[in-house]
C-alpha cells in the first residue's frame, strides 16, 4: 500500500507527519532543529528519501539541511570531512552561504527610499523535477539561487534580480521574499516565481533572463494600475498536466492565467473573502482548486472564526465551503502560503497547517477534515510526499 | 589551547557538548579564534559572523573574563587568561525576541 509522509515547518522546529494509504494513524517525528523557524522543508520528486530543509534565526542566520533516509536523519551538505574540501584540505562548509552575484544594488524599501538589498533566510527550496542535487532557493531579499551538488554550494541565477524593474520592487510585511517556484515539467527551460511585493515572473531560457508577468493584476495600493510589478502576489500554483494554466492568491483577488502568466483575469467569485495565502490544486482535478480565505489584510483570520477551506471545482468563480471536522466557531488563526499541499493517492489528500499548530488532513478531496496533530508550534509549510 | 562556549544552538549544529578545546595558530584574537571553530566545524560559518563582511552577527555577543568585548577590534590580543586557557571566551546568543 502506498504511504504518505507530510513534512513540515513550523517557528521552532520541523516535523515528519507519516501514514499508510488510508491516512488514518500517523506517526510524528521531530521536532528536528528544535527552536529553530524552519520555513521549507521539501523533498526530491526524483528520489524520495532526498529531503532538504531551510533552517534559519534572527540570531545565527540561514542553514541549509539535507537528509538521505527520508527525514530521520539530517546533515548539513558538505561539511563531512569526504565532502567538498578546500585547498588547505577542511571542508569548505558553503552549503550556508548565499551571496548575491556582483554588486548587489538597492530595491525599494517600505517608506519609498532605496534600501540595500540583504540576504536574510531562504524561504523556499524547490527540488528539481529530473535531478536530486539540484534544488532552487527562494531567498529574502528576492532572489534565486540554485545548488547542483546537493546542497553544498548556491550560486545566484542573477538574471532575475537584475531585471530593470529590481529597484522598483519593494518588501511586503514579511519581508521581500521570492516565496513560489514552478517548475513546468514539460519544459525545463520554463519556470514561474512569485515575489512579495513585485509579483510574479516567468522564465523560458532557464532562468538566465525572466519577464514580469502581472498584467490583468490590479492592486488599489498601486497609485499606476498598469503597474507591471508592484503586485503583492501571495502564492501561484499549477498542475503538472497544465503548465498554462496557473492561479494566483494575491492581497486581495484569486486570479487565473490561461497562457502561463501572460494575462490574468479573477476568478474570487462567490469567496466570503478573497484575502488569504495558500493556493493549491487537486492532484489529479486540473480544475479543482482551493484556497483559505481570511478577513481582510489587517485581519488575518477566518471571516466569523470559521475555518474554512473552499474549493472550486470549475477553476474559479464557484466555490464551495468545506468545513467538515474543522473549527466553525472561535477560530482565529492563519493558514501561510506554502502551509498547504496534496498528495496524490486516490482520493486526493489535502493538507494544511495552521498558525495555531494544527495540522489537519483530508483523504477525502477536501469533503471532511481531521487534526493530525494539533499543539505544533505555528506552522510555516507543508509538503507532502506519496511514496510507494 | 583556546576554551570556547558556543551558545545552545551552536553546539547543537556542531553536535558538540560542553566546550569547545582549539589550538588557535598564532596569536589568540577573535578573529583567529572563530577562523579555527569555523575550519573545525564548518556548519557553523556564517553563524557567527557574516560570510561576506566577516562582521559579528548582530545578535551575537563576545565575552571574555566577564567583559564585553564584542566591539573590541576582532585582530585585537584576546585576554591572557583566554589566550592561556585559564578563561574561556564565551559567544552567547542575545536574549531577545523568544
Amino acid at each position: 500500500m502506498s504511504r504518505v509522509r507530510v513534512l513540515v515547518g513550523t517557528r521552532k522546529g520541523a516535523f515528519v507527519l507519516t501514514s499508510d494509504g488510508t491516512r488514518k494513524r500517523w506517526k510524528v517525528s521531530g521536532p528536528h532543529f528544535a527552536g529553530w523557524e524552519i520555513y521549507h522543508v521539501k523533498g526530491s520528486p526524483v528520489d524520495p528519501n532526498r529531503i532538504y530543509a531551510s533552517q534559519t534565526s534572527a540570531w545565527f542566520g540561514q542553514i541549509i539541511q539535507r537528509s538521505d533516509d527520508g527525514g530521520k536523519t539530517w546533515q548539513p551538505p558538505g561539511t563531512k570531512p569526504e565532502d567538498l574540501m578546500g585547498p588547505d584540505g577542511m571542508p569548505k562548509g558553503e552549503s550556508n552561504m548565499f551571496v548575491y552575484d556582483g554588486v548587489p544594488g538597492t530595491h525599494q524599501w517600505y517608506d519609498g527610499t532605496q534600501h540595500p538589498w540583504e540576504f536574510k533566510r531562504v524561504w523556499h527550496l524547490e527540488p528539481s523535477l529530473t535531478d536530486p542535487d539540484t534544488v532552487y532557493a527562494g531567498v529574502e531579499d528576492a532572489a534565486l539561487f540554485r545548488t547542483t551538488d546537493g546542497g553544498k554550494s548556491w550560486h545566484e541565477l542573477s538574471g532575475l534580480r537584475k531585471h530593470d524593474t529590481g529597484p522598483k520592487w519593494q518588501p511586503g510585511a514579511g519581508g521581500m521574499c521570492l516565496h513560489t517556484i514552478l517548475l513546468d515539467p514539460g519544459n525545463p527551460k520554463r519556470m514561474s516565481i512569485a515575489i512579495s511585493a513585485a509579483g510574479a515572473f516567468r522564465t523560458d531560457d532557464g532562468g538566465t533572463t525572466w519577464k514580469p508577468i502581472n498584467r490583468g493584476l490590479h492592486s488599489q495600493y498601486i497609485p499606476d494600475p498598469n503597474a507591471e510589478v508592484g503586485h503583492c502576489v501571495h502564492r501561484i500554483a499549477m498542475h503538472p498536466s497544465r503548465s498554462n494554466v496557473l492561479f494566483m492568491q494575491k492581497h486581495w483577488d484569486v486570479m487565473r492565467s490561461d497562457d502561463a502568466g501572460d494575462s490574468w483575469r479573477e476568478v474570487s467569485g462567490n469567496l466570503p473573502s478573497d484575502f488569504g495565502f495558500p493556493i493549491d490544486v487537486h492532484a489529479h482535478e486540473p480544475e479543482t482548486i482551493y484556497v483559505v480565505p481570511i478577513k481582510s489584510d489587517s485581519e488575518h483570520y477566518p471571516p466569523k472564526g470559521r475555518l474554512r477551506v473552499y474549493r472550486s471545482r470549475t477553476g474559479g468563480n464557484e466555490w464551495e465551503a468545506l468545513t467538515k471536522g474543522l473549527p466553525q466557531r472561535n477560530c482565529y488563526v492563519n493558514v501561510l502560503r506554502d502551509a498547504m499541499s496534496v498528495d496524490s493517492l486516490e482520493p486526493c489528500g489535502i493538507y494544511f497547517g495552521t498558525t495555531g499548530g494544527q495540522v489537519y488532513a483530508s483523504a477525502d478531496t477536501g469533503d471532511s477534515w481531521k487534526p493530525i496533530v494539533r499543539d505544533l508550534p505555528a506552522v510555516l509549510s507543508v509538503e507532502v510526499q506519496t511514496l510507494p | 589551547m583556546i576554551r570556547v562556549v558556543l551558545p545552545p544552538h551552536l553546539r547543537t549544529l556542531a553536535r558538540v557538548d560542553g566546550e569547545v578545546q582549539l589550538d588557535v595558530e598564532g596569536p589568540a584574537t577573535q578573529r583567529s579564534v572563530l577562523d579555527t571553530i569555523e575550519a573545525r566545524y564548518p556548519m557553523l560559518r556564517g553563524t557567527m559572523r557574516d560570510h561576506v563582511t566577516q562582521l559579528r552577527r548582530p545578535l551575537v555577543r563576545f565575552f571574555a573574563c566577564g567583559d564585553d568585548i564584542s566591539h573590541a577590534p576582532p585582530d585585537a590580543p584576546l585576554p591572557d587568561a583566554v589566550a592561556k586557557g585559564s578563561e574561556p571566551f564565551i559567544i552567547i546568543g542575545a536574549i531577545a525576541g523568544g
